[in-house]
């Protein structure tokens, strides 16, 4: 059982990118799917109680080591990464397209109240969303949905992962106002 | 009714107006289903004319906003008819329903910004394969439809190339020349003719040298032989 988990551990460390339990079964033959399961599980454990420089995150449907968030400005460092800075614009379609997936343009820009074509060809080329057809109405509009590369992004395992959403707040429940530049009350 | 208190910083301008009217509501801490819609219809029409003092260009989308708080707010002024049982439900509702599917959205779009994102805030082993095995063009490949039309796309799009795109040829002056090659002389006792040639870029910087040397040479500064009759042309210092 050691044995099956340090061939696991050495999988993950190794795949560029999220290993799947069905892949790592696929690999190693003579472990059945429930052995696998409670390795990986047993592995996200160790490496949570370690406490180390990374951790091993469930995500778009596998397993991925991490690092910590903590450490993000030396690992900054190190790679002078160039994230994808999605604005308010983007990030609200994209929630749309999340929730509402399938989802047409049209439905984007009537919860949003603007026009969303170009926010939604940014995403498209971001890869975080993808056309999944077309609905069988006229005009045959384009249909959206996320990609897995959406869910590795935003570190969730699947769908069904996203945060729920907050209940409606009405003003006298949302005491913060004071941040709007300028919001003076007249 | 002043402009003051919309002085917004230009990043803060609102995506639109469903934006416009989430800040309102917040601003005034009102309940989203019990909108005190003369109120609200005064702040945003106000914001427009900001807008408009800006010089901001007011995008249709506002104006369609605008027109529709008005629409509720004279239809709150209408007494309410009995007869019609669909008539009795409250004008507001149809901006109610849109605005909590709005600030739903927005509360999920912060949630999402929150996360550990993967290439900011945590990292993971790099994506590209450290081995490159060779067959990769026999390794099946994952694309869509789509895809496909993308590649495609690209593809004709860097072979259409720009049709304005027109080769302007590099002004050489013959003065420029002259320094060169006396420029080099300084360095190195003689050149030719072919030498200085093969170093030329086209026939127009061959001309401008060639043109170069006659006025080194009638200028006295530098020293030209031809050791046999259409043999290569030899310069060097004095």
């Amino acid at each position: 059982m050691k044995d099956l988990k340090n061939i696991i551990e050495a999988l993950l460390f190794a795949s560029p990118s999220p290993l799947s339990a069905e892949r790592i079964r696929e690999l190693i033959v003579y472990a059945d799917a429930a052995e696998i399961k409670d390795a990986l599980q047993s592995l996200v454990r160790e490496h949570q109680e370690r406490d180390g420089g990374f951790a091993l995150h469930e995500v778009a449907g596998g397993f991925q080591f991490r690092t910590r968030p903590e450490h993000r400005q030396w690992v900054e460092k190190l790679l002078a990464p160039q994230p994808v800075r999605l604005s308010r614009a983007a990030l609200e379609t994209l929630a749309i397209v999340a929730y509402h997936q399938p989802v047409l343009r049209s439905d984007v820009e009537h919860i949003r109240g603007v026009n969303s074509g170009g926010t939604l060809r940014f995403l498209l080329e971001k890869k975080l969303i993808r056309i999944l057809g077309r609905k069988e109405i006229p005009g045959r509009p384009l249909l959206y949905g996320t990609t897995k590369k959406f869910l590795e992004t935003f570190d969730l395992k699947d769908l069904k992962d996203l945060p729920a959403p907050d209940e409606i707040q009405t003003g006298e429940e949302n005491p913060h106002t004071g941040d709007d530049p300028g919001a003076e009350k007249k | 009714m002043t402009n003051t208190g919309y002085q917004v910083r230009l990043e803060n301008v609102f995506e639109g107006p469903m934006d416009l009217l989430v800040h309102l509501i917040k601003k005034n801490q009102v309940d989203i289903y019990d909108i005190p819609i003369a109120l609200i219809t005064d702040q945003f029409l106000s914001y427009i004319r900001w807008m408009q003092d800006m010089e901001i260009d007011v995008a249709a989308d506002f104006l369609v906003m605008a027109a529709t708080l008005a629409q509720i707010k004279s239809r709150m002024l209408l007494p309410a008819q009995e007869s019609d049982q669909e008539e009795s439900e409250d004008p507001r509702d149809a901006i109610a329903g849109p605005l909590a599917e709005y600030m739903r959205i927005k509360s999920l779009a912060g949630k999402l910004a929150e996360r550990n994102i993967l290439g900011e805030h945590v990292f993971a082993r790099p994506a590209e394969p450290l081995v490159h095995d060779g067959n990769a063009e026999q390794m099946p490949v994952e694309a869509s439809l789509y895809d496909l039309l993308g590649a495609y796309q690209a593809l004709s799009e860097q072979m259409a190339g720009d049709p304005d795109f027109s080769i302007t040829p590099e002004k050489i002056s013959v003065k420029e020349k002259m320094t060169n090659i006396l420029d080099l002389l300084e360095t190195q006792k003689s050149v030719t003719f072919s030498d200085l040639a093969a170093n030329c870029a086209d026939k127009g910087e061959i001309i401008a040298t060639f043109l170069a040397i006659l006025e080194v040479v009638r200028l006295n500064l530098v020293g030209i032989t031809q050791e046999e009759t259409a043999g290569g042309l030899k310069l060097f210092s004095r």
